[in-house]
This record gives structure tokens, sequence and C-alpha cells, in this order.
């Protein structure tokens, strides 16, 4: 099989994850295209050490043992990413990345519209449950 | 490598590349469906369907094991875990109109222009490369296990202590919310406070 199949569909994958991450609202989607670029990563791993272990006269078979980690990896990541969105989820009652701007610089005094109404009864519920 | 080159053409592909290049495009179609359809079930839905896509394109490389990891672990866990992430934080069922937010069209040019770029720099890099998938399995259970038993002990050894410090990572965010809905009622009127409880328990 030429190389070029699994690499360049690796390539497309990611690129669709990085659109995924960058063009996402909700913060659970955003972990989705996360997990698609792994994935991505994995395959592009895979096809180069299938390459490499016909190829090269001794193999440590590095790829797929670091797609091995990459995936444990990933299933700790989706874990903890989880347990973040729902903490903050149930302290904000939004999981929408737009929305967290409480660590964001620059203008403050002129909010984007239709911010101010959710900011403020956010601030109101994180008051109400510390 | 030079000499396989010459025997293999563009134009005349194996059974193996063709089926690589149907189940990649399927896969791919999933991958692209998945971040933007605006209905967010559909979206963990369809990412399963890439997720098997890789996982058969693994088979197709001869690389079982990781084959069958994949479908256990993604197919079988991760999906899973996003489904309930989902119903958790209420995730609205069928269209929310805000699915994507403003920097879509940003986001879209930088995807494209990584992906052409991308593509352009690994297709001029391995124009003339064969993976020669003949022979013995690459990736069997036997040759995995022995490799990952033999050469990656200590990055295994490792990998469980991380996976056991997500765990209690995870428990402890979880725990620390219960203590805070227990402290004060009024979290079980923030619209995740049910989701929380029922969560924790």
């Amino acid at each position: 099989m030429h190389l070029a199949y699994p690499a360049v569909l690796s390539a497309l994958l990611f690129c669709t994850g990085l659109y995924g991450v960058l063009a996402r609202r909700n913060a659970i989607l955003v972990l989705m295209s996360v997990e698609l670029m792994l994935n991505a990563v994995n395959l592009d791993l895979v096809a180069f050490d299938v390459w490499l272990s016909k190829a090269a006269v001794e193999t440590l078979h590095s790829g797929q043992a670091l797609t091995l980690f990459t995936i444990a990896i990933a299933a700790a990541e989706i874990g903890i990413g989880l347990a973040i969105v729902l903490a903050v989820y149930r302290n904000r009652g939004t999981s929408d990345i737009d929305r967290l701007r409480d660590s964001a610089e620059g203008p403050d005094d002129d909010p984007g519209p239709g911010d101010a109404a959710p900011a403020a009864q956010d601030t109101e519920k994180a008051e109400a449950t510390t | 490598m030079s000499l396989a080159a010459q025997t293999h053409g563009f134009l005349s592909p194996t059974g193996v590349e063709i089926a690589f290049l149907l189940v990649g495009l399927v896969t791919f179609g999933a991958a692209l469906v998945s971040v933007t359809t605006r209905q967010l079930v559909h979206a963990a839905l369809w990412l399963v369907v890439a997720l098997g896509g890789l996982a058969v394109e693994y088979l197709l490389l001869t690389a079982e094991f990781i084959a069958w990891v994949q479908v256990l672990i993604y197919v079988g866990s991760v999906v899973v875990l996003l489904l309930f992430g989902l119903m958790l934080t209420k995730a609205p069922i069928g269209r929310s109109p805000d699915a994507d937010s403003g920097n879509r069209w940003a986001a879209l040019t930088v995807a494209v222009a990584a992906a052409a770029a991308l593509v352009w720099v690994v297709v001029d890099a391995f124009r003339a490369t064969w993976i020669d998938l003949d022979g013995a399995a690459a990736g069997s259970t036997k040759v995995t296990g022995a490799s990952l038993f033999q050469n990656w002990v200590l990055p295994f050894e490792a990998l469980s202590v991380l996976l056991l410090a997500a765990l209690v990572g995870a428990i402890v965010l979880s725990r620390k919310a219960k203590a805070t809905a227990a402290a004060s009622s009024a979290v079980a009127d923030a619209p995740g406070g049910r989701a929380a409880k029922e969560e924790v328990r």
C-alpha cells in the first residue's frame, strides 16, 4: 500500500478535528474534536510503524506502543475533561465555552450583545453556590 | 524500498488500497458531519462511525491488536462517556442553532490552510514510499505484546500510575461539587443540580 493513503487521511482527519476545536461552542463537542485529532495521530503512528517494521532491520514497534499509550492517555483525558465540564455546568448552568469569560482580559466594559444578561445570571449563580 | 516502488504504480491500485480508500472516505465524511452537524447527539453518533472506520483502517494495515483496542476503548467507552456528558449537561435534543461559535469562518480558514499544507508536504515527502503488507502481520497480538513487555515496560507502568491519578482526579472533581451541594440547598435550584447528584451517585 502506498504510504500516502494513510498519511493523507490522517492529515485530513487532524484538520477536521482542528476545525471542530476552533468552531464548536459546546465544550463536549470540543472534546469530541480533540478525540478526532488524537485518532488522526494514532493512524499516522500505526501506518509508519507498519512501514518501518518491514523496512527497518530491527524495530522496537515504537509506533504501536505509542498508539496504545495515546489511547490510554486519551481515555484519561476524556474522563478528566468531562468531570471538569460537568463541574463547570453545575456551577454556571452552561457548558458553552463562549460564555466562560471570567478570566478574559481586554475590554471588559463592552461585552458583546447578549452576553450581559447571562453573565449576570452566572455570577449570581456562582455566588449562590459558594 | 526503491525496488518495491518500481513494481508498484499509481494506476494499478491493489485491493487493499481500494478498500482503504473507500473506508477512508467514509471515515472522513463521518468526521466532517460530526464536527458540522447542529444536532449534538448526532455528532456523537457520527463520531462512532468515524472511530469504527479508523478501526477498520487499522485492520487493513495489519495492526489487529490496535484495532480491537480502538473498538473496545473508543467505540465502547469514550463515546458512551461523551453521550453521558451530553445527557448530564442537558444538551438539547434536535437542532440547536448555536452549536457553532461566531469564529467558524476563521476556524474554517485555519483548518483548510492546515489541511492544504499538511497534505502537500506529506504527499511530496512520501511519494515513493510503499508499505509492504505481505508476510506476517506487523501488529498481531503476539508481536505487540512482546515488544510492549520487552522494550516498553517502564512507560507501561508509568501509564498505570497516570490512569490511577486520573481516576482519583475525576473522583475529587465530582466529590467537591457534592460537598457544596450538601452545604447549601440552593444548588438544587441550579439547572445542573439534579444531574450533578445523579452523576455523583
